[in-house]
């Protein structure tokens, strides 16, 4: 029994029992579903052996949601907890797991699978590619990431959540204070999806860098192409530094050594340090797709081109490097002395310059142009706004002498949360909407999607903007509850009701996809919003080989120039295309990752190290394999252009 | 400056009838360092509110302007590559903002690193104070006296407080006083502090550190220097001496109300050695200070009493 | 597939020339790897708690014979690679051979020199120094150590398939990587060993 002791869930309480019925009913409900349909052959052949961009930005897309409806939870849950002083619904403990997985889940599993999925669909159509460079290592970053996810979600009901926070500092997050395996999943389910990111990194830098179309240099890629790739640098740089902090946080852990603990040697500001060299990039690799997507749409809707294309590209260059030089102002208070604070201090502040540019750019590219108010641009013009009050804040907190005011405070939630969710968010759901009719063939309703920018947008003013003032007021973030006397009641309120409005915004997204798959019309074109970039110029649904022809480039907007200057976009003759097979290989890696991160968690080592061989095996085998691919045939090609309406 | 002053008080009105007429601890100083931040703050919130309604009210303009319902429907958008000028005016403004910004940051930056400004000439009292989960210890070796939990401070004179932990990383915290600073197991931070007027303050862990992390506060009493002095020389009349057992205890895990001892912990259980080697200007002197107070400071203060 | 027979056979196809430069890229992150490994180890470097320090427990003869084969080994893949080049198949596998051997041995002295520490009683748990010097150590040498199984297989695979674009890129591919662990060496030698001990 005693072995089995080390699964039980240390602070268990209804909610969580709850849970655990409900994950094991949805899961046997997903295998009989699956067996009474007989969909397991059609699962394993078209999603989990798949090799194709479009098929695997689908599943980073349907993960990502999940993972939003999960975090939304542990979300809605703490400011329940908030809405009134000395509220009994969670206890500390409690509190303290569900603002730790509320952030790893959000920025881990939710926002970094989003802007994969994104990046997956529509970067190589962007640049006229039939794939991405290594579309099976495509889908091993995937299955890590799948992995990591699956990991970090049952340390909820096997064995404990973590509760050192989404930073996870040492000594707090170390054995002697952190006892549970908590802290464990979060090492290991960080480090698993993290390996798949920078493979995804490393896939995507050589894919734009090598696979664009005739004619595209690099100055004619379209604008969500450069932030991708932008994005795709920092990671290669920046992921690496997390590996390490993270090896070192597992070894502190499972074999006593001391890297960041408080005796022998060990220095706990040394994981702040690593993990903010990699988390304060992680920030632009999150923000710079959203950048991309934002100049997509606005462009789109305001039928011009985008203002000042090299400028943009260029801020986010700048951004990227001193996205590496600024780290510590995320703790200005550890006493480095007024030197060093001033230096990172004024680092930090001139982010705001280039970012300053892109909105001045995204301005005037609405300036003279004709602006329609769809779903895409809605969310973008409520960016607008929201997100230079995100970066205004992030100003004020630069300042640090000033910041020893904001630190640790709502302020600084405040903060973060209005650049991520105008920033990122409302970019994930523009670019939902917007992308929707490509992979899916049909339009998301219009009429609900406003609906949910608008309680979005309304949910979410209430709910962060509260936050700037109980800040000020001296509300430290993560405490589980304060007494009435503080005041801070009534304001946590506000920001229960902004948050409870957010919740239902969420909902009516799957109510609008519900909707709109009965009762929208599946006779869309290939160009529904009548837009710009090479994406929209093949096929609804976009055939497995994304171009029967490779198109030729005159600019970022070569569509754009073929519907309106006469460019001609498909020249020659169709010709035989080649394409990689399916692998079940990524699969069964991501499973073993899984079984490797279990085992490491509970200090299994038998089961561990039969999994790490295993890992190993699969990759000689890859080593091994011949495999060169298949091709399709232009007879094959011709009959799948005319069933999707004509050659392109 | 009178400018500056009429945009503080009127940002200052604007931000406290938003949050209920109650003035916010930290736009509501009680001494010098506090008072130079809020300042910063208000300056900030100021310059920052132009930008955001120059943005919003170009936004304004031009969806209104230019929305496809208002134009007529053979209206082609024009094909604008940039312009310089413009170009120069969006990178310009923004550089000098955060230059000008920058300047003040710098300033502040080692206004609230040193002994408060115009209290250069007083010695100052120094109190260290560590955490452990999940309570606050404060020793005041020259007075030869410990709290638990609640902090007694004498205005009008310079605070020297001295951090570290018995844990995990924490955050000493007077909102009214002035910024936080982290308290950490291996070496020791300086916060440099200054209460202009009597009162009593809230203060608090602001750093998250597990369980017991919301209840981790304490009460700060400012009084006149007399008043601090009677104080101090009431504890060593009804107090009890803390001993190395007892203080092990009051480390283990918990909660505890106030409690107060004479003798400091620093004679039996000293803060780590490594001062942080700030690399301000006062690097060495800090070092010399440091070692003082490690050695000599606490050896005098045992033989003192 | 379309092969281009005036750039060399490594290069010649489309996805080799995607390979070399994806893998360019992944060897940039590792760099970003090693960087922070040796950011850690000149932290800790003087953190020994109650443990030796690094004069007390680094020797110098294991760690020359160390940089030794490793330097050769690092040679003797570069004349397979040219080898290659001039499609000299024999010489090529006898050159990797070779190198694998130089690693091997390489291996060898560091797993000796690792039981050195844990006699003098510098081990994983002693101290944040011994921590950080041992992951160092041991991911550069669990690399070596991967690379002598890729770096079998791949002679394994030119043996029976010869030389074609596809094995002469996994060849040149894993001759960088090869060159990439020795000039690690040569960083971890300067500013581990030579340092330590001065």
């Amino acid at each position: 029994m005693e072995f089995f002791e080390r699964f039980a869930i240390p602070h268990p309480s209804p909610a969580i029992y709850a849970s655990m019925v409900a994950i094991a009913l949805v899961s046997i409900g997903i295998v009989a579903g699956l067996t009474y349909f007989k969909k397991w052959g059609y699962l394993w052949r078209e999603w989990l052996t798949t090799v194709d961009h479009k098929k695997i930005g689908i599943m980073y897309l349907v993960s990502a949601l999940l993972m939003l409806f999960r975090g939304g939870a542990d979300a809605i849950m703490m400011r329940a907890q908030l809405a009134t002083p000395e509220a009994k619904l969670l206890d500390a403990q409690h509190y303290n797991e569900i603002f730790t997985t509320h952030g790893v889940v959000m920025i881990i599993f939710m926002a970094m699978p989003f802007i994969f999925a994104f990046m997956n669909l529509i970067v190589p159509l962007q640049i006229g590619a039939r794939d991405v460079a290594f579309p099976r290592l495509n889908a091993l970053s995937f299955w890590l990431f799948f992995a990591g996810a699956m990991l970090f979600n049952i340390s909820f009901v096997i064995g404990g959540s973590p509760d050192a926070g989404w930073t996870s500092y040492f000594p707090l997050a170390g054995n002697d204070f952190s006892e549970s395996v908590g802290t464990n999943y979060y090492m290991l389910a960080i480090q698993i999806s993290g390996i798949g990111s920078l493979m995804t990194g490393i896939n995507m830098c050589t894919t734009i860098l090598k696979m664009r179309a005739p004619g595209m240099t690099l100055m004619k890629m379209p604008m969500f192409t450069w932030s991708a790739f932008i994005a795709n640098v920092i990671i290669v740089f920046a992921f690496p530094v997390l590996t390490v902090a993270l090896i070192m946080g597992t070894t502190d852990r499972l074999f006593a050594t001391n890297f960041f603990t408080t005796s022998n040697g060990g220095m706990d500001m040394l994981w702040a340090n690593f993990f903010w060299i990699w988390g304060h990039p992680e920030v632009y690799i999150l923000i710079l797709p959203a950048f991309g997507l934002y100049s997509e749409i606005i462009s789109t809707f305001s039928r011009r081109n985008l203002y000042g294309y090299s400028s943009m590209v260029w801020s986010m260059v700048l951004i990227s490097l001193l996205s590496f030089l600024v780290w510590t102002h995320h703790f200005f208070t550890m006493g480095q002395g007024a030197l060093t604070n001033s230096i990172f201090s004024i680092t930090t502040m001139a982010i705001a310059v280039p970012t300053g540019v892109k909105i001045f750019n995204w301005l005037f590219t609405m300036w003279k142009g004709k602006i329609r108010f769809t779903v895409p641009m809605l969310y973008s013009v409520g960016f607008i706004p929201l997100f230079t009050i995100g970066g205004v804040t992030g100003v004020m907190l630069a300042m640090s002498a000033a910041d020893y005011q904001y630190h640790n405070t709502m302020f600084l939630v405040a903060h973060f949360h209005n650049t991520i969710i105008p920033g990122v968010v409302f970019a994930m759901l523009a670019g939902l909407t917007y992308y929707w009719p490509k992979f899916f063939g049909f339009m998301l309703n219009e009429k609900i999607g406003k609906v949910t920018f608008w309680l979005l947008t309304v949910g979410f003013v209430l709910a962060f903007f509260p936050m700037y003032l109980t800040g000020l007021d001296g509300q430290a973030r993560r405490m589980y509850t304060y007494s009435e006397a503080t005041g801070f009641g009534p304001l946590n309120m506000l920001s229960f009701i902004g948050a409870a409005l957010m919740a239902i915004g969420f909902v009516t997204i799957v109510y609008n996809v519900y909707y709109s798959f009965k009762n929208s019309s599946r006779d869309i074109g290939s160009d529904p919003w009548d837009a710009r970039s090479l994406e929209w110029a093949t096929h609804t649904p976009v055939p497995e080989y994304n171009f029967a022809r490779t198109p030729q480039i005159s600019s970022s907007e070569t569509f754009w120039d073929s519907k309106k200057n006469g460019h001609v976009l498909f020249k020659g003759e169709i010709e035989e295309i080649h394409m990689p097979n399916n692998s079940g290989v990524p699969f069964v890696m991501g499973m073993i990752f899984l079984v490797a991160g279990f085992s490491f968690i509970f200090a299994l080592w038998i089961p561990a190290v039969i999994a790490l061989i295993g890992i190993f095996v699969c990759m000689a085998m890859r080593s091994f394999e011949k495999d060169h691919g298949r091709h399709i045939s232009v007879k094959e090609i011709k009959e799948t252009e005319e069933q999707l309406g004509g050659a392109k | 400056m009178r400018k500056k002053w009429a945009l503080f008080t009127s940002m200052m009105a604007l931000v406290f009838i938003l949050a209920g007429c109650e003035p916010l601890l930290v736009l509501d100083p009680k001494g010098p360092q506090a008072e130079r931040q809020a300042n910063d703050i208000l300056l900030s919130i100021g310059i920052m509110s132009v930008i955001v309604i120059v943005v919003m009210v170009i936004l304004a303009y031009i969806l209104i302007k230019y929305r496809a319902s208002k134009l007529p429907d053979d209206y082609e958008p024009p094909h604008i590559h940039g312009n310089k000028w413009v170009e120069i005016v969006c990178v310009g403004v923004p550089i000098l903002i955060v230059a000008y910004l920058s300047f003040v940051s710098v300033k502040s930056n080692y206004i609230v690193e040193s002994t408060p400004e115009g209290y250069e000439n007083q010695e100052p009292l120094v109190v260290y104070a560590s955490s452990s989960d999940w309570k606050w210890h404060f020793s005041y070796p020259e007075e030869g006296i410990e709290t638990v939990n609640y902090l007694y401070i004498p205005t009008n004179r310079p605070l020297e407080f001295k951090l570290y932990s018995y844990g995990p990383i924490t955050s000493f915290w007077i909102p009214q006083l002035g910024g936080q600073k982290y308290a950490m197991s291996d070496m020791v931070t300086t916060l440099h502090l200054a209460a202009d007027e009597a009162g009593e303050y809230m203060g608090r862990n602001a750093n998250f550190s597990g369980k017991g992390f919301a209840e981790n506060t304490f009460n700060v009493t400012a009084m006149s220097q007399a008043d601090f002095d009677e104080w101090v020389d009431e504890v060593h009349q009804t107090a009890e001496p803390i001993t190395e057992s007892q203080f092990e205890k009051l480390l283990e895990p918990g909660h505890l109300g106030q409690m107060t001892f004479t003798g400091t912990h620093l004679e039996f259980s000293p803060a780590p050695e490594h001062a942080h080697n700030e690399v301000s200007e006062d690097a060495e002197e800090n070092q010399e200070h440091s070692n003082h107070e490690n050695h000599t400071e606490v050896e005098t203060d045992h033989s003192g009493h | 597939m379309h092969i281009d027979h005036s750039k060399p056979l490594e290069y010649s196809t489309q996805q080799n020339q995607l390979n070399i430069l994806g893998f360019w890229i992944f060897l940039g992150a590792e760099i970003m790897l090693f960087a922070t490994l040796f950011t850690a180890y000149f932290t800790l470097e003087g953190r020994t708690g109650t443990g030796p320090t690094p004069a007390e427990i680094f020797e110098i003869t294991p760690v020359l014979i160390e940089t030794l084969v490793l330097l050769t080994s690092s040679f003797t893949i570069g004349l397979g690679i040219h080898a290659m080049r001039l499609g000299r198949k024999n010489a090529m596998i006898t050159f990797f051979g070779i190198t694998l051997l130089l690693g091997l041995c390489f291996l060898g002295v560091e797993i000796y020199e690792f039981m050195h520490y844990y006699h003098v009683g510098a081990t994983y748990q002693t101290s944040a120094f011994t921590a950080a010097l041992l992951t160092t150590l041991g991911t550069h040498g669990g690399h070596v150590t991967l690379g002598l199984f890729w770096g079998t297989f791949i002679i394994l695979q030119v043996k029976k398939r010869g030389l074609t674009p596809e094995t002469a890129n996994k060849s040149f591919i894993f001759s960088l990587y090869w060159h990439f662990l020795d000039v690690v060496w040569i960083f971890i030698f300067s500013f581990i060993y030579l340092k330590g001990m001065m």
